[in-house]
């Protein structure tokens, strides 16, 4: 761990940070779900917080808003103690939550007026927002539309917009395009992208790793409650893995594989397919060349490391729930 | 203890958004909302008032019907507080997830919950308002001593949301609501003084009918509604007071328990 903390030491002075979290634990009924974890997001900067269901991502993120109180730890969050001054720092706070909990008696409009109004908002001031609101969220023309009429985007892109009525510095995003089709994802990066540009921290959890390399400049792998891996997603990359993937499968896929062990620097099983992790791949490349002509069952795909194998080489294969 | 789960609620004056998002969505539903309230109640008093009440002498000096218009009064409101803060609460905090929403801004679950207190005693008091005006144009209430039976209303209002909370605090879903109806709502009911006069009970059961919130409300409105100054006010109102105080310190830590661990 001493690594990691040199990094997040280096990333910001604890003073001017968004949000500083460290030695925090929590634990319900004996059983530890976060295990003591520090990390640092300093303004202006994306942070990630990866892990396997289960990993204490959520709990986290409770903590950090001041809704669960930590059984240990020190967290400030917009510059003020947390959960002491929870309410206060949460003026400065917009949160998307995993699940969309949008009023449903009420329009696009109303939901906004109804959210603004919790911050102390006047009126007035929310209903000069709420257009501007709707049209970053692309729901001009939807000021009246009833919730239940609204697409499973359209909602997330409301709820996105609901986070921003107080005009936030710091966004928190728990899943943000989880269930979303591809043009509604790349949608909400694009809104997101232009958050940051406009000075927001966002601090979001995620279980798409394209998302967390695309939006992130930093990334921390929590599992088991702790940290395991904190740094931007290249350096990651770099850091953890072999840069070339072979991903073999079809008939004898994993006899074949495991015959030739020694054509990666790694290799993995998971079922019937076998991950070569190589630094060159010409030499297994070549082997597979005399192997996968029209009359062999085996296939394979060659590709670049991405963030999902770090993420699969750091929390294991197996599944969590 | 460790977390103080049960430390005293501090409201504030921050709950005021919790209740006009309610009354909010009250105001779309509004006409079907207030012919709820208003529509079985009165079938029932009318019914059981002109047709049980020409078979009856005078009931403590005056006509079942009167007797029984005050009675039905208080029963609404209770009914009115309870749903509220029963099925209308549950669903804003287990189903659709509303509070979760709230505690995301600056409010705290202490606001959530005085917001929601005060707007189930509110939507009492429109349900025993429409009853009373309606009572009021048969005849069968003495002005203008019965305006004194709103802010009984809104206290009888704010004990029952104070008791509802603490069993929507602890239910698992809405199927849960149903042993509080027929263990306690409706044996209430029945032995305080609504429908018939409480000396026609047992000794026993009248002891304890008297310790039951419904029976404190009902000798302040009937008396109210009938044209006379209650007995023991300071009494009827202290108990009350005490049931909503009391029932909405433990429904505050039971729901900090239930949502903020």
């Amino acid at each position: 761990m001493a690594s990691l903390t040199g990094l997040t030491a280096s990333a910001a002075s604890v003073s001017d940070a968004a949000l500083h979290v460290s030695g925090l634990c929590k634990s319900y009924a004996g059983e530890t779900v976060i295990a003591g974890i520090d990390f640092v997001v300093p303004p202006a900067t994306c942070f990630g917080l990866l892990g396997p269901n289960g990993a204490g991502k959520t709990t986290t993120l409770r903590c950090c808003l001041g809704l669960t109180t930590p059984d240990r730890g020190h967290i400030r969050l917009a510059g003020r103690p947390v959960p002491a001054e929870a309410e206060a720092a949460r003026t400065r706070v917009g949160v998307v939550p995993q699940f969309d909990n949008l009023d449903p008696d009420f329009t696009s409009s109303e939901n906004l007026l109804v959210y603004g109004r919790y911050f102390g908002i006047k009126d007035a001031a929310i209903r000069d927002r709420i257009p501007g609101l709707l049209d970053f969220a692309g729901l001009t023309g939807k000021a009246n539309a009833r919730i239940q009429s609204l697409s499973g985007g359209m909602k997330r892109r409301l709820t996105l917009a609901r986070a921003l009525i107080n005009d936030p510095d710091i966004i928190f995003l728990d899943e943000p395009t989880t269930g979303l089709d591809p043009q509604a994802r790349h949608l909400i990066w694009e809104r997101l992208k232009r958050l940051m540009v406009g000075g927001k921290t966002l601090i979001l959890t995620t279980h798409f790793m394209d998302e967390a390399e695309r939006l992130c400049d930093r990334l921390a792998v929590l599992d088991h409650g702790g940290l395991i891996a904190e740094g931007a997603p290249r350096e990651l990359i770099t850091s953890h893995i072999e840069p070339q993937v072979v991903e073999i499968f079809g008939d004898g896929a994993a006899a074949w594989a495991s015959t030739r062990q020694g054509l990666g620097e790694r290799l993995e099983m998971a079922g019937d397919t076998a991950f070569f992790y190589c630094r060159d791949a010409a030499p297994l490349l070549a082997a597979l060349a005399g192997e996968t002509g029209p009359a062999s069952g085996l296939r394979y795909v060659h590709r670049a490391a991405s963030l999902e194998d770090v993420f699969l080489k750091l929390t294991g294969r197996d599944l969590r729930d | 203890m460790r977390h103080g789960w049960f430390a005293l609620p501090r409201p504030g004056l921050r709950w005021l958004p919790v209740w006009r998002r309610n009354f909010l969505v009250w105001r779309k539903l509004a006409i079907p909302s207030i012919m709820g309230n208003l529509a079985d109640p009165l079938i029932y008093m009318l019914g059981l008032g002109y047709g049980l009440g020409s078979l009856l002498p005078q009931v403590q000096g005056v006509d079942y019907v009167r007797f029984l218009a005050a009675g039905t009064i208080v029963a609404s409101t209770m009914n009115a507080a309870t749903f509220e803060a029963l099925y209308s609460a549950f669903s804003r905090m287990h189903v659709q997830k509303t509070w979760d929403a709230i505690l995301n801004t600056p409010l705290s679950l202490d606001h959530v919950l005085t917001g929601e207190l005060v707007w189930a005693a509110s939507k009492s008091l429109l349900a025993g308002l429409a009853i009373l005006l309606v009572i009021g144009a048969l005849g069968l209430v003495s002005w203008p001593l019965a305006l004194w039976v709103l802010p009984v209303i809104f206290l009888t209002g704010l004990a029952f949301a104070a008791m509802g909370l603490i069993v929507c605090a602890l239910a698992p879903s809405y199927d849960f609501f149903m042993y509080y109806f027929t263990l306690f709502i409706t044996p209430m009911l029945l032995v305080s003084g609504v429908f018939f006069p409480t000396e026609q009970l047992p000794a026993m059961v009248q002891t304890v009918a008297a310790w039951l919130p419904l029976a404190h409300a009902v000798q302040l409105a009937r008396p109210l509604l009938l044209g006379r100054i209650p007995d023991d006010i300071g009494l009827h109102l202290t108990a009350l007071v005490l049931v909503a105080g009391v029932c909405f310190c433990i429904a505050t830590g039971l729901t900090r328990r239930r949502l903020l661990k």
